[in-house]
């Protein structure tokens, strides 16, 4: 286990924001890293992660989209990645399932170390890759199948069912582990794209668990939802971490508050500082992290 | 000639108008154009609308009726010998008068009457077109003068001259439906005085087709037998034939054009693809015809067939040819319009690039492709030029692709080629396959433009 909180924070009440807001003028006052130095701040590395990322730079072309990062993903942990927009942390996300093989001109260099495979060899094949790290997507991307069919789709491709008892089992489990099978248990067979803007997230959630991955990438998964469907995920999230890990970039800084372990705050292209989500929201190291958190900046 | 100066005339009016009223605005206004309740501008145009628009009005009204007035009187300033002949006779004699007023004939030829009639008819031509003048120049300064007036700072010109051009722009719509519609209409017709000549039963039930009606009662093999099932089949064997080649092959290049193709590739295929679209259809028909047609016959006598030298496969297989452009087309857009979240869906789950596209993308765009499909369906009923040059004429009620069989369209052709009587079935028997192939291709439309809204709202 890496360094985990016991509890995510919780910052609903308004006290306990002023007090954070204390916190960091405190620790504003005390030396922090000033802003003009980019080098990573803060626990990068952890003991024995799930992923290992070590000098990854990503180029569009000629821009130079994610610059040095060395970042570990620890086990069983919801990393939460912040920072504002264009700042790298979409791209650096996607490098971890190679999605970003689908983007003409970008060259990315580095290694990222899952299960002693080097996910950023050119010569690994990436179906099996992309079965070990899920993906949920931004705006709900079902496929305009049936419920059922959305699920099987990852276990036929991948031959993970010998009959249609276990692909049954596998839809089943996999709708109840993403929390949406009370919602349409009686209905499987209707199309996916007919569900609310939450049950289809939940639905592509569920989708990227039937192929039991270890670990599930999610870019704001939450951005297109209201605040309901975003709790829901997000009470989601915590229950899944005990079998996945999770990594989340998200633009809401209380969401990563309140279902993350560790964030890390990038800002153009740099890893900026990256610790147990207390301390980078607590007791910020970095002069610009510290801005982007009380909200000065981004 | 006249006319033409009189129009520039009124053009060169109305522009003056238009400087005029921005004037009168500009002057009423005192200078002050954030006074004026439009921009000076829409002064202009209302009051070059004024001076324009019943000028016009009563120029193409005019014209419209003037001959039909010129000519009665005319015709009542004849002697009684001519006005009590039957009408086709007395619009042969008013044809020598107009010619002869307008010198295309010589005054020798005719009898002193109609030389009277085409001097009366020069005469009042003449006073004709002096009083279309004087009116045409009266209205459009009048109009221009009353718009002139009617300009104040209140004044919302701008709604007036908007709506002008609104009911302009639908004046513009309505004539390309009203033109359809006529279209429509007179098929509809004359296809009904074909069916009373014709049982509507014995056209589209029976399996017989020879149009060749007698002119004389002694004449053998001329009895006329309108029996369509021939046609029906022959232009179903066709367009199978042209749909066999034409949707998997299109379907096909649409895939790897907008899949796996590399942007240059792309750019290049792509118009190298619509320039076989913009081939006129008659080059494709020699092509069958010369060119395809002696090699499927030379293949099918190496193999012991026996290939008309015009067959419905030949030009099955050219139209498929035709219309590929078509259907890639259309399913390239129906694929494009497939979200990229989609195919970022399905490769986040492992997916590879041909389960994506197998799996994903065809079923999403399946509705797209099957609209496309369905109208080079109805293109390739529609399709003429080339049945006609390769398909043959013959009636055959067949299923045999190398035979020669016969389509609607081409028979409306034949049917309609040369002299005519208007009313005997076999001329008449044009409308009714016209109204038949309408009717289909219609449907066909309707349901392939309903199938593809119905996508593009999933999306959207």
């Amino acid at each position: 286990m890496s360094t985990v909180l016991e509890k995510p924070l919780n910052f609903s009440s308004e006290r306990r924001r002023g007090e954070r807001r204390k916190h960091a003028r405190a620790a504003a006052s005390s030396a922090t890293v000033p802003r003009e130095d980019r080098q990573t701040v803060g626990a990068a590395v952890v003991e024995n992660p799930r992923i290992r990322c070590t000098d990854i730079n990503v180029h569009y072309g000629s821009k130079h989209a994610v610059k040095n990062v060395t970042l570990d993903i620890g086990q069983h942990e919801v990393m939460a990645m912040i920072g504002p927009s264009g700042c790298g942390k979409s791209t650096f996300l996607r490098c971890l399932n190679r999605m970003n093989d689908t983007i003409d001109n970008c060259r990315i260099t580095g290694d990222i170390w899952l299960d002693g495979l080097n996910v950023n060899d050119r010569a690994i094949d990436v179906v099996p890759l992309r079965a070990k790290v899920g993906m949920v997507f931004q705006k709900p991307n079902p496929f305009p199948k049936s419920i059922y069919e959305n699920i099987a789709f990852g276990p036929r491709i991948h031959g993970l069912a010998r009959n249609k008892t276990d692909l049954d089992e596998i839809v089943v489990n996999s709708l109840q582990n993403a929390g949406l099978w009370q919602e349409v248990k009686d209905q499987l067979d209707q199309l996916g794209t007919s569900l609310s803007g939450g049950q289809q997230q939940r639905l592509c959630i569920a989708r990227a668990i039937a192929v039991n991955p270890e670990v599930i990438l999610m870019d704001e998964p939450c951005s297109a939802l209201d605040p309901i469907a975003t709790a829901v995920i997000e009470n989601l999230m915590s229950e899944l971490c005990a079998e996945y890990s999770i990594v989340i970039v998200t633009h809401s800084m209380q969401q990563a508050a309140r279902v993350s372990h560790r964030t890390a705050y990038f800002h153009l292209g740099d890893l900026i500082e990256v610790g147990t989500t207390e301390s980078v929201f607590m007791n910020p190291l970095h002069q610009l992290t510290e801005d982007y958190i009380t909200g000065r900046f981004g | 000639m006249q006319i033409f100066i009189l129009l520039f005339i009124l053009a060169a009016m109305t522009v003056i108008s238009f400087y005029l009223g921005r004037q009168r605005a500009l002057t009423v206004a005192g200078g002050n154009v954030a006074a004026l309740n439009s921009l000076p501008g829409y002064y202009g145009y209302y009051m070059a609308l004024w001076c324009g628009i019943p000028a016009l009005f009563i120029l193409m009204f005019w014209l419209f009726f003037e001959s039909a007035i010129v000519a009665g009187i005319v015709v009542t300033s004849l002697p009684d010998a001519f006005t009590t002949l039957p009408e086709q006779q007395l619009n042969l004699v008013l044809n020598e008068i107009v010619n002869l007023a307008k010198e295309n004939i010589s005054a020798g030829q005719v009898s002193s009457e109609i030389t009277a009639a085409a001097q009366l008819y020069n005469q009042i031509q003449t006073v004709s077109s002096g009083l279309l003048f004087a009116l045409v120049v009266t209205l459009g300064a009048g109009g221009a003068a009353f718009a002139w007036n009617r300009i104040h700072v209140q004044q919302r010109a701008r709604n007036k001259v908007e709506r002008t051009v609104l009911i302009f722009l639908m004046i513009c719509s309505t004539i390309a439906i009203f033109t359809t519609l006529g279209i429509v209409l007179s098929v509809l017709f004359e296809a009904m005085r074909f069916f009373q000549m014709v049982p509507l039963t014995d056209f589209l039930l029976g399996l017989e087709w020879s149009p060749q009606t007698a002119i004389r009662s002694d004449q053998i093999g001329s009895s006329g037998a309108f029996g369509a099932v021939p046609l029906f089949a022959g232009t179903l064997l066709v367009s199978v034939i042209a749909m066999t080649v034409a949707a998997p092959l299109g379907l096909m290049t649409a895939i790897y054009l907008s899949e796996y193709a590399s942007p240059a590739i792309r750019a290049r295929s792509k118009p190298l693809l619509e320039i076989l679209a913009g081939i006129p259809t008659v080059v494709y028909g020699f092509f069958a015809a010369l060119t395809v047609a002696p090699l499927v016959r030379g293949w099918g006598e190496s193999l012991g067939l026996s290939v008309s030298s015009e067959s419905a496969l030949a030009a099955g297989v050219v139209m498929g040819i035709m219309i590929i452009p078509f259907v890639s087309s259309l399913s390239d857009d129906a694929i494009n319009a497939v979200p990229q979240s989609l195919r970022d869906g399905a490769y986040a789950l492992g997916a590879t690039q041909s389960e994506t596209i197998k799996k994903v993308i065809i079923p999403a765009a399946l509705p797209g492709i099957a609209g496309g499909v369905l109208l080079a369906v109805s293109r390739a009923i529609g399709e003429t030029m080339i049945v006609v040059m390769a398909a043959g004429l013959a009636a055959n009620l067949t299923a045999n692709p190398l035979e020669s069989v016969t389509t609607v369209t081409v028979q409306i052709v034949t049917l309609l080629v040369g002299d005519q009587e208007f009313d005997s079935p076999k001329t008449l028997a044009a409308f009714a396959l016209g109204l038949v192939l309408f009717a289909v291709t219609l449907t066909l439309n309707v349901i392939a433009l309903y199938i593809v809204r119905k996508y593009r709202e999933q999306y959207e």
